[in-house]
């Protein structure tokens, strides 16, 4: 996790900075005048917390999109190290090659074995760019697919972290089948004999982010969102102009609470005060005590219960009228 | 072709051609778009003259019918809609339309340029339509088969919660009466102002494929042009036949998207049907006057 002098804010968590900033003004008086300020940081690190709580408390929709973009965010190696033990990763589609945006492996949650999968971005600029900025391509979804096959195969729970701007838009993912992979990756996902949970840890982008999201229970943390589009390429083609994303974003619905409310979720999974950049072990530990209760009443069910509920729990999504 | 990627755009944001071809020419246009009515246009009186837009030739509205809307000249295949497909491969133009009482709603409120109902109001007082997608049930040659077909000019065939929920029940039809399926797609994509609704029709027309193919009826995909988003990452790629007609452009992203993603030129005949066959992803390509006896025979080679 970075330091408070490594950590970079969004315009709206300026505030937090400048107490931070004060803090540190306070330590550096305190070392040159000798004079006791440890009260004063006390206070301003209580305020600290009441600032980041009363940030997220008020967010735009556009807000919470940039929270979940938010360059400290924890993301899906960092969950499963801190979450679980003995995590092998496992590389390769056994077709193309191996895709960096998607990670995924055998790993062991409260003692039992899982298989966790989730797309991964970069931590600094060149790993950005490895890991395609978390835009898997077609080899990726199908890496996805075989190691939820592999689960299958030796009956373990699949676990999948989303977190991605959406699927790779490029001229070789077109050329190897984006849409089939994707397509083909919700087909078997949907029909899959283990108990599949799936968490939006960061950003939900469409397609990209239902090639690994169709489960028994769907999640989203708090600061995250999901939708058919990102906001941007919805004003984009909707208003014809890149300006109204904030609307976009609002008209879009697409926070955790609205999805909630929709019944297209299952569930909010909250995140430490200010959001989950905060606290990596905080977001990790509640994931966790949120995943294994979950986990336990999933495999109470038999597999055919499981995908009959899971196609009966999609068939439901959507709206319309009948005359 | 950067014409007709404009016209994808509108198509996607549910208008009407709005690219000026005037632009850089020494004629403005004063008044903006197409102003006929498309209810208008359908009626066209017969001997009006219709330019193919790949090879210019001219011919009237029913020569091009007699020619299953393809140019005589160059193949060209013009985009049609439901009820020239069903009059194209029901015997005797005869169906029996199902579920057609199905119709979106706003659930949402959206307001983008325009609001969402305000834009579907507009689409039912031009259109004899209900929504994107109309299924019928018929015989091809004999054999009963159940055809979803998407109409292009209902925001861009765009894949909402009604498309979604008339698939699921087309599906179960075939499964009630054992027929085979078959599902004509065209269409920008998912229909952004359903939001993640429209997003979990993905899911939702997958589960159904899934029994479908459980009861091992057939389900044949054909991809028509354009093709793209949501439909083919979902029940268009997913056939137990993938089959298109030529020339269709067919894909995952839009080729405008790509094209400032990667920051150059993309191939000549790109994310046509001939580039999706020869990368694997098509059965076969299937000429709209052969469709119908080429249908015939796979449902046949299928069923005996």
């Amino acid at each position: 996790m970075p330091t408070n002098a490594n950590r970079q804010f969004l315009d709206f968590e300026k505030p937090v900075k400048d107490l931070i900033d004060e803090i540190e003004n306070a330590r550096t008086r305190q070392e040159k005048t000798k004079i006791d300020m440890t009260d004063l940081i006390s206070r301003l690190e209580q305020n600290i917390l009441e600032k980041r709580k009363e940030i997220t408390e008020n967010l735009t929709s556009w807000q919470r999109v940039q929270l979940s973009r938010h360059p400290d965010r924890p993301y899906t190696l960092k969950y499963i190290d801190k979450m679980t033990s003995n995590f092998v990763e496992l590389y390769g589609d056994r077709n193309v090659k191996d895709d960096k945006a998607m990670v995924g492996g055998f790993t062991s949650l409260d003692g039992e074995t899982v298989m966790i999968i989730g797309q991964q971005k970069g931590i600094n600029t060149k790993m950005r760019q490895l890991r395609n900025f978390g835009m898997a391509n077609p080899e990726g979804y199908r890496k996805a697919l075989r190691l939820m096959k592999l689960a299958e195969k030796f009956n373990k729970p699949v676990i999948t972290l989303i977190d991605t701007p959406g699927a790779y838009p490029g001229l070789e993912a077109e050329e190897r089948g984006q849409g089939e992979a994707i397509a083909r990756n919700i087909y078997e996902m949907i029909r899959l004999k283990v108990p599949v949970i799936c968490v939006i840890i960061g950003e939900g982008a469409s397609g990209g982010a239902l090639g690994i999201g169709v489960g028994d229970k769907v999640f989203m943390m708090e600061n995250t969102w999901y939708t058919v589009i990102s906001p941007e390429s919805c004003s984009s083609i909707l208003w014809r102009s890149w300006e109204k994303k904030e609307v976009a974003a609002e008209q879009l619905r697409l926070t955790a609470d609205k999805m909630l409310g929709f019944g297209l979720i299952d569930g909010i999974i909250p995140e430490p005060v200010g959001g989950a950049h905060w606290d990596y072990d905080g977001s990790a530990q509640i994931l966790k005590n949120y995943l294994i209760p979950v986990l336990k009443e999933l495999k109470q069910m038999s597999a055919e219960q499981r995908t009959n509920t899971r196609i009966e729990k999609f068939g439901r999504m959507g709206f319309w009228e009948e005359e | 072709m950067s014409k007709q990627v404009e016209d994808f755009d509108a198509n996607l944001a549910g208008e009407e051609g709005k690219t000026e071809e005037t632009k850089s020419s020494w004629f403005k246009r004063i008044k903006k778009g197409i102003n006929t009515k498309t209810s208008e246009k359908k009626e066209t009186p017969e001997g009006l003259w219709v330019k193919c837009p790949d090879c210019n030739y001219i011919c009237t509205i029913s020569e091009l019918r007699e020619h299953l809307f393809v140019c005589p000249k160059c193949a060209y295949h013009h985009r049609i809609n439901s009820s020239e497909y069903f009059e194209v491969l029901f015997d005797n133009n005869e169906f029996i339309e199902l579920f057609d009482n199905i119709r979106s709603k706003d659930f949402l409120d959206f307001t983008d340029l325009k609001p969402y109902k305000k834009r579907l109001e507009e689409i039912w007082s031009k259109t004899d339509l209900k929504d994107s997608m109309r299924v019928a049930e018929g015989k091809v040659n004999g054999q009963g088969l159940v055809i979803a077909c998407m109409d292009f000019e209902f925001i861009g065939g765009s894949l909402g919660s009604v498309m979604g929920e008339k698939f699921s029940r087309a599906v179960d039809h075939c499964i009630a009466h054992g027929l085979p399926y078959m599902v004509i797609s065209k269409s920008g994509g998912a229909r952004m102002m359903e939001s993640a609704f429209s997003l979990m029709q993905l899911a939702k027309t997958s589960g159904k494929l899934s029994q479908l193919s459980d009861a091992k009826l057939p389900y044949i995909s054909l991809l028509t042009d354009p093709t793209f988003g949501g439909i083919s990452a979902s029940f268009g790629m997913l056939g137990d036949l993938n089959i298109a007609e030529p020339g269709a452009l067919i894909g995952f992203a839009g080729p405008r998207v790509i094209k400032e993603t990667i920051k150059r030129d993309l191939p000549e005949g790109f994310q046509r049907s001939e580039f999706l066959l020869d990368h694997g992803f098509l059965d076969f390509i299937v000429a709209r006057k052969e469709l119908k006896n080429k249908l015939a025979t796979v449902l046949e080679l299928f069923k005996n």
